[in-house]
């Protein structure tokens, strides 16, 4: 949350205004004369009592107030101060004492990246990693200016961005950490077993409606479909909807669901014969049925696994990179050599396909 | 002696003094949160409708990651499944109350209302696991419909949240309707059902239209269990069976969007601008149970 400075003071005058509005609130004045006996006397003396409270009450008040406004007005000097100061020592303490690794880049990386960075530093307390999403080209751009030791991108680097690393003085390597294959799943009962890219597309622009125009039976068909901030989401609207063509604006049918999480996706598969759905390979659960996926009629219908995945069969699926400036050297070696090693362990927990 | 008589009396002041402005400065803190979010809320929202056109905003599709901010279908999804909630919950609610309060003998009764404020406890989360993985499926298979996740789905859950709150709300009402109304009734020669159906809930409506808002009120803002249960498709709710199909909700877009957007992009302002339209919603329905209340009390009558 970004805040400018005169949010902050107008925020703080706002503040000080109402607490002094508080604080100097007075309750309208309770009177309440008994009217039985001696009227004129007893509301003489009552109102005399009452002046007189009033005075030394609200003098007593004003002052209060003003302590209060002013000590508010301190604590939050110095309060700015210490946070200020404080986190710039801290920064720099860390810095001098561990060696700090940046990771930036995909956003259907980050999360991999995250339970890596986090892994290792359990194991390597002396390396501090910190990972930002962002996209594969600002990950790019970034360790392209130098100001990140490691890119995360979800596509190879384009000639341009390879030339551009060039002219800064360092031709940027490439690790292949792990592959994201996507499969499309049905209910079990469900007669189709295959279909074409083309045909999983019409499905889900809402050309098709009925599974017998796909070979099914007559049941209606329901979209499902993680949600739109899910970089599954994204990348199953470029690659199969859009059939990675660039200048397509088709989109997802407006009858979609979007569910929350795989969970949610698998549950209605798993319940519900009309529904086809699509997920992270890692997410598949037994009790769904894939679909067997062709890029074209004339071509071999394919299952997902991490065979037809790493031989590049599977029409749906792609390689997740990471990029480091030159040659990696010291502990980003290290970390590097990590993740293709023992760091595959955790690839399929996060719904990718593992490297061979 | 008069020396350490004001003295005594000084210090009683300064305790009373700061125990009374304490306790004023937490009673207005509440009001003066109310109207920071507020604040906050139209700093992070207005620039939606500067960023964004008129057209796109008021438009039918909602796909944000392309730019497609139409509001309509999240907010015709939203005022569609919580008065389908209120048009379940109404006769159930009134019925319970009824029950309660002039049926039911009094051991009945403390078993109750206990058990209707338990039904209060019960997480959404918790309502909306059971939606989705119990009562969608039945809905699928008994009504026939495509999917089980749908606006129907959404509004029995919701009618069944908001319950408890009328129940309660209604049943004070009646409560405070007097004992000697229901004599002179029954004196009359009317029959127990001729009394409550037209003595007793005449007496009480406002405090049952009261219990009504308030259960509105709940049913717009819950968020988790539409999330889970109506399927989030942002459909334009028009055609006649929109009930029985999958449609998206203003608190669930903004639950489902808010945690992986960008600051200050167009889609966060957009984002803020539904919490606008919400609050503005909660606050139209409450001022309309508030300004109930205070008109029959005005008046005299009863609650």
């Amino acid at each position: 949350m970004r805040v400018s400075q005169a949010e902050v003071y107008f925020t703080v005058s706002l503040g000080i205004i109402y607490g002094a509005f508080v604080i100097s609130w007075r309750d309208p004045p309770f009177v309440n004369y008994p009217t039985s006996f001696n009227v004129t006397r007893l509301a003489f003396v009552n109102i005399h009592i009452r002046k007189q409270l009033q005075r030394k009450w609200s003098a007593v008040g004003n002052n209060l107030a003003c302590l209060l406004i002013l000590l508010s007005i301190l604590t939050t000097g110095v309060a700015c101060r210490l946070a200020g100061t404080g986190s710039q020592t801290t920064d720099n303490q860390t810095f001098q004492a561990e060696e700090l690794i940046e990771n930036k880049g995909s956003d259907t990386l980050v999360n991999l990246a995250l339970a890596w960075a986090e892994s290792y530093m359990e194991s390597h307390p002396q390396v501090r990693i910190s990972v930002t999403g962002g996209g594969s080209g600002t990950g790019i751009a970034a360790m392209i200016n130098g100001t990140v030791d490691i890119a995360n991108a979800s596509r190879a680097m384009k000639s341009e961005e390879i030339e551009e690393a060039q002219a800064n003085g360092f031709s940027p390597v490439e690790f292949e950490v792990a592959q994201d294959a996507i499969a499309v799943v049905v209910h079990p009962s469900n007669p189709v077993n295959q279909l074409t890219l083309q045909q999983i597309s019409d499905i889900y622009t809402g050309k098709f409606t009925n599974w017998k125009e796909v070979g099914g039976e007559d049941r209606p068909i329901v979209l499902l479909s993680r949600e739109t901030n899910s970089g599954t989401h994204v990348y199953f609207l470029e690659n199969v909807i859009r059939l990675g063509k660039a200048d397509s604006d088709l989109l997802f049918s407006p009858d979609t669901l979007l569910l929350p999480s795989s969970e949610g996706i698998s549950a209605e598969v798993r319940l519900n014969p009309n529904a086809i759905g699509y997920d992270g390979l890692g997410y598949v659960t037994p009790d769904q049925k894939m679909i067997a996926v062709a890029l074209d009629e004339n071509s071999p219908y394919v299952l997902p696994s991490v065979e037809t995945v790493n031989d590049n069969s599977y029409p749906i699926s792609r390689p997740l990179f990471m990029y480091t400036t030159g040659e990696p050297s010291g502990q980003i070696k290290a970390y590097l050599d990590w993740i293709l090693g023992d760091g595959q362990a955790l690839v399929p927990e996060l719904g990718f396909v593992p490297l061979k | 002696m008069v020396d350490i008589k004001s003295n005594d009396q000084l210090y009683r002041k300064w305790v009373e003094f700061s125990i009374e402005s304490l306790i004023r400065v937490l009673g207005f803190s509440s009001i003066g949160f109310v109207i920071l979010i507020f604040l906050f809320l139209m700093r992070e929202g207005l620039t939606a409708l500067i960023n964004v056109s008129w057209g796109n905003l008021l438009g039918t599709r909602w796909y944000p990651i392309m730019e497609y901010y139409g509001v309509l279908p999240l907010l015709l999804g939203s005022i569609l499944v919580t008065l389908v909630a209120i048009l379940i919950a109404l006769p159930l609610s009134v019925g319970t109350a009824v029950f309660i309060r002039e049926v039911a003998p009094g051991w009945t009764r403390e078993i109750l209302k206990p058990m209707i404020e338990v039904m209060a406890g019960i997480p959404s989360v918790v309502l909306g696991f059971f939606g989705m993985t119990l009562l969608a499926p039945l809905l699928h298979r008994y009504l026939g419909l495509a999917t089980g996740l749908t606006a129907f789905t959404g509004a029995l859950i919701l009618a069944y949240m908001a319950l408890p709150t009328i129940i309660s709300v209604a049943e004070d009402a009646l409560d405070a309707v007097p004992k000697s109304y229901r004599d002179a009734s029954l004196a009359m020669g009317a029959t127990q059902w001729q009394t409550i159906w037209r003595v007793v809930i005449p007496a009480a409506r406002s405090g049952i239209l009261t219990g009504i808002m308030l259960g509105l009120g709940r049913a717009i803002g819950e968020t988790m269990l539409v999330m889970m249960v109506t399927g989030n498709a942002a459909r334009m709710p028009v055609t006649i069976d929109s009930l029985f199909r999958p449609i998206r909700t203003m608190t669930a877009t903004i639950a489902a969007e808010m945690g992986e957007v960008a600051q200050g992009s167009s889609h966060y302002h957009v984002l803020f601008a539904l919490g606008i339209i919400l609050f503005l919603m909660t606050f139209l329905i409450n001022l309309t149970a508030a300004t109930t209340i205070f008109r029959k009390r005005r008046k005299g009558g009863l609650r």
